[in-house]
C-alpha cells in the first residue's frame, strides 16, 4: 500500500504513520491536492493533515466519511467543506468564502477568521469559528428531522446574516470587537422563516429584517440547547464557559413561518 | 354579487348522462356535484377537460364562458378579468404553464429546405440515419502520438450520450406528482436519453434510474447531499427560468407532504423557498466556483448551467462556459411553469429561437463552441421547432410542456392551485394515484419515437444523414415574413435567397 500511495502522491512530499498522514501543499493545485486526500481517505488513513495551505479551494468539499480528520495549516481556499457528510475539519489559520456550503454533517473548527457566504443551505453538522465572519453568514440554513446545523462565530459579522433562514442555529458571540463594532450588520435575518439567531448584544431595530422579532426570553430548553453549543465551543477554543453564558443573550426568530403566504392571488 | 365570472360553461345533456357520477369523481377542482343528476360549479372549473374524457356516455362539453363585454380592442378580457381579481385580493396574479399571449413567433416564420434533383435526398426507411448526441465540453485540439501506431493523446472530457436529442426538461417533484416523475424517469431509460430532475431533489426509489437524470443545485439546494450530487450522470445549477426570469420558486407549505419533505429534506408543512439570486452568486467567478465545487464532489461529472434567455443572453452565456459549465440550458420566454406572476410569464426574456441563434453565433465567434452544448427549452411543440431550433444552434431541445401533455395534460394553466385533475401537478394522493406511470411512460416514449422519425424524415429530405451536420446549420433555412434586421440577428437569410 505504502509504494502504491508514494506513487500517486505526484509533487506531494508525505510522512505517514499507523492512520496519520502529511502532504505539504506548498504550490499544489487543489485539483491534485483533493484527489490525494479522497484516495487517502479511501485507503483508510483517519487522520490527514495538510501543511502550507495557501488558499487551495475545496478541500473536503463532498467527502463523506464519519471518522475521517483533515488538519489543514494555513490559509484554507473557498468552498472548505462544502457538501460535506461526516468528516473533522480543522483550520489552524484563517479561511476564505463559503465554508460548509451545503453541509449535511460534520464539524468544521476555524481557529482564525472566515469569509463569506459561510454555512450556505447548510443542512447539519457545526461550524466553529473563532474569530470574525463577513458578509451573508448562514443564508438558506435549514434543519431536517434530527439535523440541526449550528454555526458560531467568535467575533462579529456583517450584514445579510441569516438571511432567508430556514433552520438551525447561528450564535454570534462577539468576543472579538472593536470598541464602537458592531456585532452584527444591518438585513439581519430578511426573509428569515425559521430556526433562530443568538446574539450577545441588542441589534437595534432598522439592523434586522421585517420578518425577524427579537426578545430577551429564552426558554429553559432552548438555554439548555445554546448552552451545550457554547460549551462546546468554549472547550475547543479555552474560552471561559461560565462567564460567557451567564452573559445576557438575545434570540432572534422567525415572526412567521410563513412569511410569503398572502404575497399571490391565485 | 360576484365580480369575476367563470371562465368556462359545463354543460351536461341530462338525457345522455345515466348518473354515474364519474365526472364528478374526476374532476379535482370540485367543479361538478351529485344532488338526484349532476349539478356544475362552473366558478371552480379550470377547463381541464378531464370530465369530458371520461364520461362514458359522452353527455359532457366544457364552453367558453361569454362573457358580454362591450368589444374593446385596448381593454381584452382578461386585462379587466385580472383587475376584478386583484382589487379582490391585493396580490400578485399567479399562473401556471406557459406564456399563452399572441406574441410573434420565429419559429412558425422559418422554412425548411429539401434536396431535389441535383443532391439527392436520403431515404431514412433504408439508409442509416444518426441521431445519437454527446453532450458536454470539448477539447481545444486533439494530440496524437505516433508510436507506429495513432493514439490520442488527449484526454476527452466525459461526454453524455443520447440516442436522441430531445431530453426532458426540469420540473421538480413537487411541482409534478411522484408518478408524473416516475413516468419520465421510466420514459428517459427506455428512450436512452436524459431528464433533468428541477430542484425539488430525486426520491431516493428512483436512484436506479440515475444513469438517465442530470440532478439539479439550485438556490434553495432542496435535497442536496453528497449522496444526491453523485446519483446523476451529471449536475444543473439552475439560474433562471424561462417563465420567470429574474424570480425564484416558492412551493408552499401546503405542498409539501412527508415524501416531497424527505426528498427535499426540509420539515413538513414550511415553504420551500428558493430566492432568483444565489447569494453565493454575483458574478462570473462566483459561478465558476459552484460548478467546480460540484466537479469535485462528483469525480468531475458534468455541470450543465440552465439560464433564462434574456437580452444580453449571448455574452451570458460566453461568460457561463468561459466559467467551466460543459452544457448550457437556454430556456425561452414561452417555456412552462409550475407558477409564475401573470407579469414575468407573459413580460420577460426572449423567444428561445433568437436566444439559441445568438448565443451559437457569439460562441462561435469567440472561438468557444466547443466548450460546450447547448441544449434549448422553452416552448418546443412538435418535432419541426426541435430540427429549426437545431439548425439555429441547438446541440440538443428539452421538453416540459409537451411532455406533460402527453401524459394528459391539458393545458387549464391551474398547476399553481395543486388540483390537477390528470394527476400531474398535484400532490393529492386520490388525484396522483389516477396516473400510472406506466402508462404515462409509454405515452412518452410514443411521442419523442414519432418525433424521432419526423426528425429523420426531413433530415433525409434534406440530405443530410447525421443531426450533427445540421446544428447551426442555418443555410437550411429561409425566413418568410421576418424583417431584415430579424433575419440578421439570428443568421437566416429571406426566402427566395438562394444557397451559398
Amino acid at each position: 500500500m505504502a509504494e502504491l500511495i508514494e506513487s500517486q502522491m505526484g509533487n506531494l512530499i508525505c510522512q505517514r504513520e499507523e492512520n496519520r498522514v502529511v502532504l505539504d501543499c506548498y504550490g499544489v493545485h487543489y485539483q491534485e491536492l483533493n484527489a490525494r486526500v479522497r484516495d487517502l481517505a479511501k485507503l483508510g488513513y483517519k487522520t490527514i493533515e495538510l501543511k502550507n495551505v495557501n488558499g487551495q479551494r475545496y478541500i473536503g468539499t463532498g467527502i463523506a466519511s464519519k471518522d475521517l480528520k483533515i488538519r489543514v495549516f494555513g490559509t484554507a481556499g473557498n468552498d472548505l467543506s462544502a457538501f460535506m457528510d461526516g468528516p473533522m475539519v480543522e483550520v489552524f489559520g484563517n479561511a476564505q468564502d463559503a465554508v460548509s456550503n451545503t453541509m449535511n454533517s460534520g464539524k468544521v473548527i476555524i481557529y482564525g477568521d472566515a469569509g463569506d457566504v459561510i454555512g450556505y443551505g447548510m443542512r447539519g453538522g457545526k461550524l466553529f469559528i473563532k474569530g470574525r465572519a463577513g458578509y451573508r453568514v448562514g443564508i438558506h440554513m435549514k434543519a431536517y428531522g434530527n439535523q440541526v446545523p449550528v454555526v458560531v462565530v467568535g467575533g462579529t459579522v456583517r450584514d445579510f446574516l441569516g438571511e432567508y433562514m430556514a433552520g438551525g442555529i447561528l450564535v454570534v458571540l462577539g468576543l472579538e470587537k472593536e470598541p464602537g463594532e458592531k456585532l452584527v450588520g444591518n438585513w439581519v435575518g430578511t426573509g428569515m422563516h425559521g430556526g433562530i439567531i443568538y446574539v450577545r448584544e441588542e441589534p437595534e431595530r432598522h439592523q434586522l429584517g421585517k420578518e425577524v422579532g427579537i426578545t430577551d426570553k429564552i426558554e429553559p430548553k432552548e438555554m439548555e440547547t445554546l448552552g451545550a453549543i457554547v460549551q462546546e465551543y468554549c472547550a475547543d477554543f479555552s474560552v471561559n464557559f461560565e462567564e460567557l453564558i451567564t452573559s445576557s443573550f438575545f434570540k432572534l426568530f422567525p415572526v412567521s413561518t410563513r412569511p410569503y403566504k398572502k404575497l399571490y392571488v391565485y | 354579487m360576484r365580480m369575476v365570472q367563470p371562465d368556462f360553461k359545463i354543460v351536461i345533456d341530462q338525457e345522455r348522462c345515466r348518473r354515474c357520477k364519474r365526472c364528478v369523481f374526476n374532476c379535482g377542482f370540485g367543479a361538478l356535484e351529485f344532488r338526484d343528476r349532476v349539478v356544475p360549479k362552473p366558478e371552480n372549473c379550470a377547463g381541464c377537460q378531464r370530465c369530458v374524457c371520461f364520461c362514458p356516455e359522452q353527455a359532457i362539453s366544457v364552453e367558453l364562458n361569454p362573457l358580454a363585454f362591450r368589444p374593446n380592442d385596448n381593454w381584452a378580457p382578461w386585462h379587466i378579468k385580472a383587475i376584478y381579481r386583484q382589487a379582490e385580493d391585493g396580490g400578485i396574479l399567479l399562473t401556471g404553464m406557459g406564456n399563452d399571449k399572441p406574441y410573434f413567433n420565429i419559429l412558425d416564420h422559418l422554412l425548411l429546405d429539401a434536396c431535389q434533383v441535383t443532391n439527392p435526398s436520403i431515404d431514412p426507411l433504408r439508409e442509416p440515419m444518426e441521431l445519437r448526441t454527446y453532450l458536454g465540453s470539448r477539447p481545444e485540439r486533439l494530440e496524437f502520438e505516433n508510436n507506429g501506431k495513432l493514439r490520442l493523446k488527449t484526454s476527452y472530457p466525459s461526454l453524455l450520450k443520447v440516442e436522441v436529442p430531445i431530453l426532458f426538461a426540469p420540473m421538480s417533484y413537487g411541482s409534478i406528482s411522484y408518478n408524473a416523475f416516475h413516468a419520465l424517469c421510466l420514459a428517459s431509460k427506455e428512450l436512452e436519453t436524459l431528464m433533468f430532475t428541477g430542484e425539488g431533489g430525486l426520491p431516493e426509489e428512483l436512484y436506479p434510474y440515475g444513469d438517465h437524470i442530470i440532478i439539479q443545485v439550485a438556490s434553495g439546494r432542496f435535497g442536496v447531499s453528497a449522496e444526491y450530487l453523485n446519483v446523476g450522470v451529471g449536475t444543473q445549477i439552475k439560474i433562471g427560468q424561462g417563465a420567470k426570469p429574474g424570480i425564484g420558486g416558492h412551493l408552499p407549505g401546503e405542498k409539501i407532504p412527508k415524501h416531497i419533505s424527505e426528498t427535499r429534506m426540509i420539515p413538513e408543512g414550511t415553504d420551500a423557498l428558493s430566492p432568483a439570486p444565489h447569494h453565493d452568486i454575483y458574478s462570473i467567478e462566483d459561478l465558476r466556483m459552484l460548478i467546480y465545487a460540484l466537479k469535485e464532489a462528483t469525480g468531475y461529472k458534468p455541470v450543465c448551467v440552465k439560464i433564462a434567455a434574456v437580452h444580453n443572453v449571448a455574452s451570458i452565456a460566453a461568460g457561463v462556459l468561459r466559467a467551466g459549465a460543459d452544457q448550457i440550458y437556454l430556456d425561452g420566454f414561452r417555456g412552462g411553469t409550475g407558477a409564475a406572476p401573470f407579469i414575468t410569464r407573459d413580460h420577460i426574456g426572449l423567444p428561445i429561437e433568437i436566444a439559441v441563434a445568438v448565443v451559437d453565433q457569439r460562441l462561435r465567434e469567440e472561438g468557444i463552441r466547443h466548450l460546450g452544448t447547448i441544449i434549448a427549452a422553452g416552448s418546443v411543440r412538435c418535432s419541426a421547432d426541435a430540427v429549426k431550433l437545431i439548425a439555429l444552434g441547438a446541440d440538443a431541445v428539452a421538453i416540459g410542456t409537451a411532455s406533460l401533455l402527453a401524459m394528459g395534460c391539458h393545458l387549464c394553466q391551474k398547476c399553481h392551485t395543486g388540483n390537477c385533475s390528470w394527476g400531474i401537478a398535484t400532490q393529492r394522493p386520490e388525484l396522483v394515484r389516477r396516473l400510472d406511470p406506466e402508462w404515462a411512460s409509454e405515452r412518452l416514449v410514443n411521442l419523442v419515437r414519432g418525433w424521432a422519425y419526423e426528425i429523420k424524415e426531413v433530415m433525409g429530405a434534406m440530405g443530410i444523414n447525421a443531426i450533427e451536420s445540421l446544428r447551426g446549420n442555418r443555410e437550411r433555412l429561409r425566413g418568410l415574413g421576418l424583417d431584415s434586421e430579424t433575419l440578421k440577428i439570428i443568421g437566416v437569410k429571406p426566402a427566395g435567397a438562394a444557397m451559398g
